[in-house]
């Protein structure tokens, strides 16, 4: 057995095992990925859906998808544009891309975005006179351990939250990952976003008195997750305010978008 | 065949991983407050154990003693992966729910345990046994944990109501305890308990003997 030990013995073992390891995951890893990226997307199209409050679990999610429009919104102008499609873009490669994203000041960053990119996804829902129905908007930002990405909606006075998801994030189970607990994504709909034009929505830390003044602007914090609380208050306040989707609101409202 | 019956059915009582050596507890709290979330992840953790220990054995004449725990490590690290993978494709909801718990499932110390205690002596058939009977160890404890925590925590079993909740209008006031992790812990215990009054061989002979309790007499 002393013939094991030998280092010529030592490197062949150890090479040749992580070439047939590899060769393993990354088979595996490219065989799976088609199953994969259609759940991916079936899980987008199901938290944008949720986040609007409009899933319906009984009918295919591709057939209530339909009736949301995707729209590309120009960030530094706050209005619908046409520059991207809307089907193949990708947010997080453009905020990687130096050229189709600008990087944000540390005090204008609350939410660690670090890279704001040029153009977002938005996906619209008619009502059946053709108004806006509802208007849900991609968000992302640091938590704990991680980047939260999700969605929230607004109903159609653009300040009334609809409801807010997050489709990926890093969470501590049981304590940050109560993000994901219907309970407390229940505690959203209803809540103003801005108090005469002002942004004013914050999570806060322990629970809301409902009869306390400006109850309707708060959400109750998760409890024992402190810094994922911190994370969601400050994401939601970067995406809906100046350096977000606030000027595109308020065009919305005024109709030049 | 017998050794092979005692290879596979010992772990589950006799010699079970949680309860006797008290092993991969970590898991065993994070994973157990839904059933369904625990069902998948005793699958997978079994099936990673038995394959790894097939792999460790299949090469145990060939590894280095130096080198020994790193390739142990790289056999259950690429499994571990290939399950992650999978389960990322074929049950996308759960493997959300499970998140990090299966990546670490290579830190799991059932697996390493094994992989170095049995596996690295044994030929590979006893070996991908004792790995399903290791894991089926680890899934008992699982399952009567996370059977306890959902039942009596939110009045499901699958997600389906069995306890209508006094918020949905029921009669049931959940223990919101038994959804925290540490519950997890309490409920470890009692079963350990209750499997050591069947089994008295398994109770550890103490460390120390408890003193007699005594009065000061003086200055009062």
């Amino acid at each position: 057995m002393s013939s094991n030990d030998s280092i010529k013995k030592t490197l062949i073992v150890a090479f040749s095992l992580c070439i047939v390891c590899s060769v393993i995951v990354s088979t595996a890893a490219v065989m799976l990925k088609p199953a994969q990226q259609a759940n991916q997307s079936l899980d987008r199209k199901r938290n944008i859906l949720a986040a609007a409050g409009m899933l319906d679990e009984n009918i295919s999610i591709d057939e209530q998808f339909a009736k949301m429009t995707p729209r590309v919104v120009d960030l530094r102008t706050g209005k619908f544009s046409d520059a991207v499609d809307a089907e193949g873009y990708n947010e997080r490669k453009a905020a990687k891309d130096p050229a189709q994203s600008d990087a944000l000041s540390s005090s204008e960053d609350i939410a660690k975005v670090f890279r704001r990119e040029h153009y977002a996804v938005v996906y619209v829902a008619n009502d059946t006179q053709g108004g806006v129905d509802k208007i849900i908007l991609p968000i992302r930002g640091y938590g704990l351990w991680g980047t939260l990405y999700g969605f929230i909606a607004l109903e159609g006075d653009a300040s009334t939250v609809a409801g807010i998801g997050f489709y990926e994030h890093k969470e501590t189970p049981g304590l940050g990952g109560e993000v994901d607990n219907p309970r407390w994504k229940g505690l959203w709909p209803g809540k103003q976003v801005y108090k005469d034009g002002e942004l004013e929505i914050a999570v806060v830390k322990g629970t809301v008195d409902p009869s306390a003044p400006g109850a309707d602007y708060q959400v109750d914090g998760m409890a024992g997750a402190t810094l994922t609380t911190r994370g969601v208050s400050n994401l939601v306040q970067f995406w809906l305010g100046d350096n977000g989707f606030a000027p595109f609101l308020n065009n919305l409202k005024s109709g030049e978008a | 065949m017998d050794s092979a019956k005692e290879t596979l059915t010992s772990p589950i009582f006799k010699n079970n991983p949680i309860a006797l050596q008290i092993l991969g507890v970590c898991s065993a709290l994070a994973v157990t407050s839904s059933l369904q979330v625990t069902l998948v992840m005793c699958i997978a953790l079994t099936a990673v154990t038995a394959f790894s220990n097939l792999g460790v054995s299949l090469i145990r004449k060939h590894v280095p003693g130096s080198i020994r725990i790193i390739v142990q490590m790289i056999i259950i690290a690429s499994l571990v992966i290939v399950v992650d993978q999978v389960l990322k494709a074929y049950a996308y909801g759960i493997s959300k729910q499970l998140s990090v718990f299966v990546g670490l499932i290579i830190t799991n110390c059932i697996v390493m345990g094994r992989a170095e205690a049995f596996a690295m002596k044994n030929p590979p058939l006893p070996s991908f046994i004792d790995g399903i009977g290791n894991g089926l160890g680890y899934s008992v404890v699982l399952i009567a944990v996370a059977v306890v925590r959902e039942l009596f925590g939110a009045g499901k079993l699958f997600g389906i109501e069995i306890l209508p909740l006094v918020t949905d209008g029921g009669w049931y006031n959940p223990n919101g305890l038994l959804l925290l992790p540490p519950s997890a812990f309490f409920l470890i215990g009692m079963f350990i308990w209750a499997l050591r009054s069947f089994q008295k061989d398994q109770v550890e002979e103490a460390d120390f003997k408890m003193a007699k309790h005594t009065v000061l007499k003086e200055g009062v």
